[in-house]
């Protein structure tokens, strides 16, 4: 196995390896997904023809508000125990390190939306169980972890980290955002592959440019 | 030579952290770095270890430019720091075995049972590193630092969080990596331990090199009185 792919192997399973111990990120950053769908659902009470329509939405902005929670914890834990500087002290390429945390944020966005969809069943009757869901789903946060693991690691230097990686996801990662939505309203429209193909497309796009946009800007972002 | 910094300058801010710094150090010595809080002891270090950027100057270590081959430069060194770089969730043993798995260890498992060994910390192998002492953790982290046998150790003021016991091991395990042929740079506030330790000796001042040379050549009223003398112009 290559040094690359062995050290991203490594990252991620540690990363995974604590979080299974701590269960600190996924617990909060279920909670938070968890509080905006009772928000939705409580203030608006929609009707079941509105769910219809705004529901992809709501499930989206509660991914996509708890991918930044979680992802914000990417490299701050990392950070406040020096352990950031560990890693780069190894003779591993950064790339390696990119893809290990890219690795986590994604496995960690997954179990969430994954432990989310009964909720939406019971909420909001709403189900999303299908397989072009779960390419959607998929590719929709490849690229918002791609995006969120480069920008979580700029904000990390900051004292306004809390501030600046919303600020810096939200606009960047808006066509999957729209991307994810759109393709969701059309399978719960009752859409299949051929319907959804173009915007499973754009994301595809949206994955490999930033996948390796961020790999090459992450050496350079790391760097003090 | 181990170590070869020239020209090196590094600016935070408006702090001069670093100044023109010029070093050497030979494969099979240690340099003791001393000065003041603030006087640029870490940063060099951290330059050295290729994880801050300098603004001018060169730093190559083992022959590898850390400019033009940092991946190399970092793959012969070790380093302590201040932190001890451990991750409280895992074990001691699971942090080596995680370190030695990014460093290409080879026979990872008996590798990390020997530094343990070494270090006095077989024992806490696997107890949490949350679970553990500050001296324990910089036990650990020392071994860390050793797993892939590196060739140029950097320690940033070792000594703190260590015991009695901790700083007779230390001193031991100093002696031991230069014997071996391994180069040794260490930060320190103990100047008797700086002195008996090294072989060469630099004091930094404000980021400058105010005193260099070998321990052999220097006396320790010498590094008294650079270091009241930087006392004295502090505000």
């Amino acid at each position: 196995m290559s040094t690359y792919l062995r050290a991203a192997m490594a990252i991620y399973w540690k990363d995974v390896t604590v979080e299974a111990r701590t269960k600190e990120t996924v617990f909060g950053v279920l909670v938070f997904a968890l509080i905006v769908t009772f928000i939705f659902k409580f203030t608006f009470d929609p009707a079941p023809r509105v769910v219809a329509l705004i529901g992809p939405g709501i499930a989206w902005v509660a991914y996509i508000f708890a991918g930044i929670v979680g992802m914000g914890r990417t490299f701050v834990l990392e950070r406040d125990r020096g352990t950031l500087e560990a890693l780069l002290l190894a003779p591993v390429p950064r790339e390696a390190i990119y893809l290990g945390k890219l690795a986590g944020a994604f496995t960690l966005m997954i179990v969430v939306e994954a432990a989310m969809l009964p909720v939406f069943v019971v909420l909001h009757d709403l189900s999303f169980l299908s397989l072009p869901f779960a390419a959607t789903a998929v590719l929709a946060t490849v690229g918002l972890a791609a995006v969120g693991t480069l920008f979580s690691a700029i904000a990390v230097q900051t004292r306004a980290r809390e501030l600046l990686l919303p600020l810096l996801f939200l606009p960047v990662t808006l066509p999957v955002i729209i991307a994810a939505v759109s393709s969701t309203s059309l399978l719960l429209e009752g859409g299949g592959w051929r319907e959804v193909g173009e915007w499973l497309r754009l994301m595809l796009a949206f994955d490999i440019a930033f996948l390796v946009l961020s790999s090459w800007a992450f050496e350079s972002v790391l760097e003090e | 030579m181990a170590v070869a910094v020239s020209g090196l300058s590094k600016t935070f801010g408006t702090t001069r952290a670093l100044v023109d710094v010029h070093l050497s150090v030979g494969w099979g010595e240690t340099l003791a770095v001393l000065g003041h809080n603030g006087a640029g002891k870490s940063t060099l270090l951290r330059v050295i270890a290729s994880l801050v950027r300098p603004d001018a100057g060169t730093v190559a270590v083992g022959g590898f430019e850390r400019a033009k081959d940092a991946a190399a430069a970092r793959s012969i060194v070790g380093y302590v720091a201040h932190q001890p770089l451990l991750y409280d969730d895992l074990t001691a043993a699971e942090n080596l075995a995680f370190f030695a798995r990014l460093y290409g260890v080879r026979d990872a498992r008996a590798r990390i049972a020997e530094v343990l060994d070494d270090l006095g910390a077989s024992a806490w192998a696997d107890r949490r590193v949350r679970g553990l002492s500050n001296g324990m953790q910089k036990r650990v982290a020392i071994a860390r630092a050793l797993l892939h046998r590196p060739s140029v150790l950097l320690l940033d003021e070792p000594e703190t969080g260590l015991d009695v016991d901790g700083l007779a091991m230390l001193d031991r395990l100093v002696r031991t990596v230069t014997d071996g042929g391994a180069a040794v740079v260490m930060t320190t506030h103990g100047m008797e331990r700086g002195l008996s330790l090294a072989d060469r000796i630099a004091v930094l001042a404000e980021g400058r090199v105010a005193l260099s040379g070998r321990t052999a050549e220097v006396t320790p009223a010498d590094v008294r009185a650079m270091l009241t003398r930087q006392y004295q112009v502090a505000p």
